[in-house]
């Protein structure tokens, strides 16, 4: 074992002053595995040293707020006594350098979050970033991670609903893999993490503890380099079989009363476990690693504690209660071993072989913790786009644009995941703008969406951030569903970077104002910095993962066509073509500035829609986002294979503006009765107009161009399997 | 009808198969922890889809051996009926209560969609709800659903009219585009020679509410509570 020094410190991570501040807590020269234990807790994963000072800015608060962030996922009350738990996490960086085990694991880690408090989890969803689809590294990416977040959903048997893909060369090195899970339970039957009762035992229940996955976090931390494969052993292996026990062994244990606390063991593992639930409870823990249930001989402490192996849970269990628990996870045939007890010491004491092996005080571990205040400069304001004509005419752009990797239908993608299990699921991936999903033995149910538009962040952080927070609501308004609260997945480089922390800095600051103008506020989240290689930082990516619920899930309307009804535009039409998709598409320019976020209006349409949805006079709603009003309406009616004849036509903005602007809080809804649609959104004060009518098999423009749908379905649907299936 | 479903470690849609049924049959079936070894006096036997242990070894091969199967085969081997859907059919190829055997999609991928099934016979508590010939749509979810079995065995399963069900398109007709998972002859399910063993791929207990799609599955529920009436 090497000598603790600061040479050794800077190997796992931390910086000079950060070992210095070791030295002060200490008092003396830490053990290998004390060192250890530091560099994971102090690592950006674990401790959000250069985001907590702003995340701490975003509105968490609101009457229907159970737990905000802080816990292990976010917790709402969803009517009916029931609570939605709910999270989005990262998993980028072991996804590139193995990309179907980084993502399994992804969704693997995800989904204890949320059952670790309680919850039964029911929907998964994946925002996912890739880069160049010309690449050959893309192509391989793309095939591990949805090979893996399948592998891994549908074996644990919980529906993966919905998500995103992107495309941008800019994730050629940095792919994006953020999972989200949502879980129901019962509003009093929630577990929290705070450790208690001085001599409960802490038991250790799942899967074994390997080598794998050592200093995960503090990898997650770092920019890769040329050097990345090489760190391939730092990336766990995911039992979805296990975890499918451990869920249904620690519901069934949730059901007694004999859980006094629950953490899964995440990044960091039986280190982040221990230290979170015994500093919450304001205790002490002692763990006994000879106890804990090992895959291989001879691991050391330092091993065992920053082991990431997958699949494992701690609990502080009542004493009188421990042969109910024990007999549970014999019946799952789950390791249980009692591995330690709570003290009243403050302090995290680590015994191996008769020795100490660790001796930490915890008040100070955390508190100390270093916390940054990163230099930041903003993002310039992006010159306007000025005019731009169009070389190529509407019928052939809007081909162009329903084919391009970003457009192109993602059944190739959904097709591999069990999107059906449970039976409850209303709305599938591509049927609505939010996934549906019913609460089983209920009417009631919830609405589920991830959204973001990196390349708006990019050109614009605050707009493109507030932006990416009003579509999840946009899209949870256009099932139905009233939008409750948001988890945020920040993914940014290079934080000691003033103009990468600007931009963490300018997207925050939109995500706030859109939260606290739509009543829709942050409940739980993950930061994801470093996302560089060799200097190239990505897109500035905050996905958003939107909850919102319906009181009847009969109420919920898809995105399909249906003939014989009338197309209204809800929303205004600038013709806004800057960091439009047309823009990037059609003449290779990725400039000017992303559609202003109008948040007094998004609220105003948005309530309208929802209004009229649920009385009943939609038939079916889609939000007008990537591609614009032509492509939303092309995907309405590719959704229902029935065509639309538009009668409106632009007025005082050129054709391509108006079909393909990207301007913001505009829905398509169908209806059987235009004019009382238009009366009411007259009288609600929202801009609304007679767009056309749906029927037939082409959709017609008013200067009489057509294109058939039959053609707009074969365009849609080549990109992907084209691409992966083509050896 | 009294129906029971057996939960093997690992199962995923013993929960949905209980809705189903509940809703043919008004009463909650029970589950049946695959340690157990009575199944006490049950008319339907349940095998629900999932992945029992992890679909690790083969998919079915651990399952197979599970305590709780002696008593099913000894109720298969007494006249009484078995359902056996997806991991279920997987299992029941592995305990040779069907025959066969069920390997990786032909294009090694897991498929999760609607597909449509042709009813081969409609004079079985299976399908009495159906008519023969009828067309119905189920979705499907599995990686290993390419059924298999040696041409003799097939050849048997055609003449004695043991196919259940076949990939179909939407209009009825029998093609290779249909048959996704690369089955033989399109097959999707089939029955024992006394028609009380019915082993199929797709999930008809995921389509039984109109609010997740339609009921096209309700029927095969249906039929068996009207078969089993007690």
């Amino acid at each position: 074992m090497k000598p603790v020094n600061q040479a050794l410190a800077a190997e796992f991570g931390l910086s000079a002053d950060e070992y210095q501040r070791v030295l002060d807590i200490m008092g003396r020269t830490p053990s290998f595995t004390e060192l250890g234990v530091f560099s994971v807790m102090w690592s950006e994963h674990c401790s959000y040293k250069s985001s907590r000072v702003w995340l701490k800015t975003l509105p968490t608060k609101a009457a229907w707020v159970i737990h905000g962030p802080g816990e292990n996922a976010g917790v709402v009350d969803i009517g009916e006594g029931l609570a939605a738990i709910f999270k989005m996490e990262s998993h980028n960086h072991p996804s590139f350098i193995e990309p179907y085990q980084g993502a399994a694991t992804g969704v693997g880690g995800i989904l204890r979050d949320v059952f670790t408090m309680g919850a039964r989890p029911i929907a998964n969803l994946n925002a996912l970033r890739f880069g160049d689809p010309k690449l050959a590294k893309t192509k391989s990416v793309v095939d591990g991670c949805v090979r893996g977040i399948g592998g891994y959903g549908n074996c644990v048997g919980v529906p993966t609903v919905g998500g995103e893909v992107n495309f941008h060369p800019s994730y050629n090195g940095n792919p994006l893999v953020n999972a989200m899970t949502v879980g129901i339970a019962d509003q009093d039957k929630i577990f929290l993490s705070a450790a208690a009762g001085i001599g409960n035992p802490v038991v250790y229940v799942g899967s074994k503890t390997g080598r794998d996955g050592i200093h995960g976090a503090t990898m997650a931390s770092t920019e890769f380099d040329a050097d990345s494969e090489s760190k391939r052993p730092t990336v766990q292996v995911g039992d979805p079989f296990v975890e499918k026990l451990l869920i249904e062994a620690c519901l069934e244990l949730m059901a007694t009363d004999a859980i006094v606390a629950i953490q899964d063991m995440g990044a960091a593992g039986l280190t982040s476990s221990s230290v979170e639930m015994a500093g919450k409870g304001g205790v002490g823990i002692e763990l006994i690693l000879d106890d804990v249930p090992q895959r291989e001989p001879n691991m050391s402490a330092y091993e065992m504690m920053l082991s990431e192996s997958q699949e494992r849970m701690l609990i502080v269990i009542d004493p009188a209660r421990e042969d109910i628990a024990r007999a549970i996870f014999d019946k799952w045939d789950l390791d249980f071993a009692v591995i330690g007890h709570i003290t009243d010491t403050g302090r995290i004491v680590v015994k191996h072989k008769g020795v100490v092996e660790a001796d930490i005080p915890l008040d100070p571990l955390a508190e100390q913790a270093p916390l940054y205040e990163r230099p930041w400069v903003a993002t310039p304001k992006p010159a306007p786009l000025g005019d731009v004509t169009d070389p190529v005419g509407i019928a052939p752009a809007l081909l162009k644009l329903i084919g391009c990797p970003d457009l192109a239908s993602r059944a190739w993608i959904t097709d591999q995941y069990d999107s059906t299990v449970g039976g409850q699921t209303v709305k599938r991936p591509g049927a609505a703008d939010a996934a549906v999903v019913r609460i089983e033995g209920r009417k009631r149910a919830l609405a589920i969406t991830t959204d973001c538009t990196p390349r708006y962040v990019q050109a614009d952080p605050e707009m493109g951030g507030a932006q990416a927070v009003a579509e999840t609501w946009r899209n949870i308004t256009a099932v139905g569903a009233l939008p409750l609260a948001i988890t945020d997945n920040m993914n940014f480089g290079n934080p000691q970077k003033p103009e990468i922390m600007g931009q963490f800095v300018g997207a925050i600051k939109g995500m706030a104002a859109a939260c606290i103008a739509l009543d829709y506020p942050v409940v739980s989240g993950n930061v994801s910095l470093y996302n560089e290689t060799e200097g190239k930082g990505i897109l500035p990516t905050p996905a958003i993962g939107g909850l919102g619920v319906l009181e009847d899930a009969a109420h919920a309307v898809g995105l399909g066509l249906k003939p014989g009804l009338s197309l209204v535009l809800v929303g205004e039409t600038q013709g806004e073509l800057g960091q439009s998709l047309w823009l990037r598409e059609i003449l290779g320019r990725e400039e000017g500035a992303p559609p202003p976020v109008d948040l007094a209006a998004e609220r105003r349409n948005g309530d309208f829609v929802r209004g009229q949805i649920l009385a009943g006079k939609v038939a079916a709603c889609h939000d007008v986002a990537d591609g614009g009003l032509l492509v939303a309406v092309a995907e309405m009616a590719m959704a229902g294979d029935v065509g639309a004849t538009l009668t409106a036509a632009p007025s005082g903005v050129a054709a391509h503006a108006y079909w393909f602007g990207e301007d913001q809080a505009r829905y398509v809804i169908a209806t059987a009765d235009a004019e009382a649609l238009l009366a009411a959104a007259t009288k609600a004060g929202v801009p609304a107009i007679l767009l056309g009518h749906s029927g037939g098999s082409g959709l017609t423009l008013a200067d009489g161009t057509t294109i058939s749908v039959a053609e707009l379905v074969r365009e849609n649907a080549r990109f992907f399997p084209e691409w992966m299936d083509v050896p | 009808m009294r129906a029971a479903i057996v939960v093997f470690p690992g199962i995923n849609r013993e929960r949905d198969m209980a809705i189903a049924l509940e809703r043919a049959t008004g009463r909650k079936p029970r589950m049946i922890w695959h340690k157990e070894t009575d199944l006490g006096g049950t008319d339907l036997v349940v095998l629900p889809g999932g992945f029992s242990y992890g679909d690790y070894l083969r998919c079915g091969a651990m399952a197979s051996l599970s305590p709780v199967m002696t008593a099913v085969k000894a109720h298969a081997a007494r006249g009484g009926y078995v359902l056996a859907v997806c991991n279920g059919f997987q299992i029941v190829t592995e305990a040779g209560l069907l025959p066969g055997a069920l390997l990786r999609n032909a294009g090694l991928r897991f498929l999760s969609m609607d597909c449509h099934l042709r009813v081969e016979r409609a004079d079985t508590a299976f399908t009495g709800q159906y008519r023969k010939g009828q067309i119905f749509r189920a979705p499907m979810a599995h990686g290993d659903g390419n059924y298999t079995a040696s041409p003799e065995d097939l050849d048997r399963l055609e003449g004695e009219g043991l196919v259940a069900f076949r990939y179909a398109e939407a209009d009825g007709a029998i093609s290779d585009k249909a048959n996704r998972n690369g089955s033989a002859r399109n097959i999707a399910g089939i029955f024992s020679p006394n028609l009380r063993v019915c082993g199929l791929m797709p999930h008809p207990e995921n389509l039984v509410d109109p609010l997740m799609g339609g009921t096209d599955g309700k029927p095969l529920f249906d039929g068996l509570a009207a078969a089993l009436a007690a």
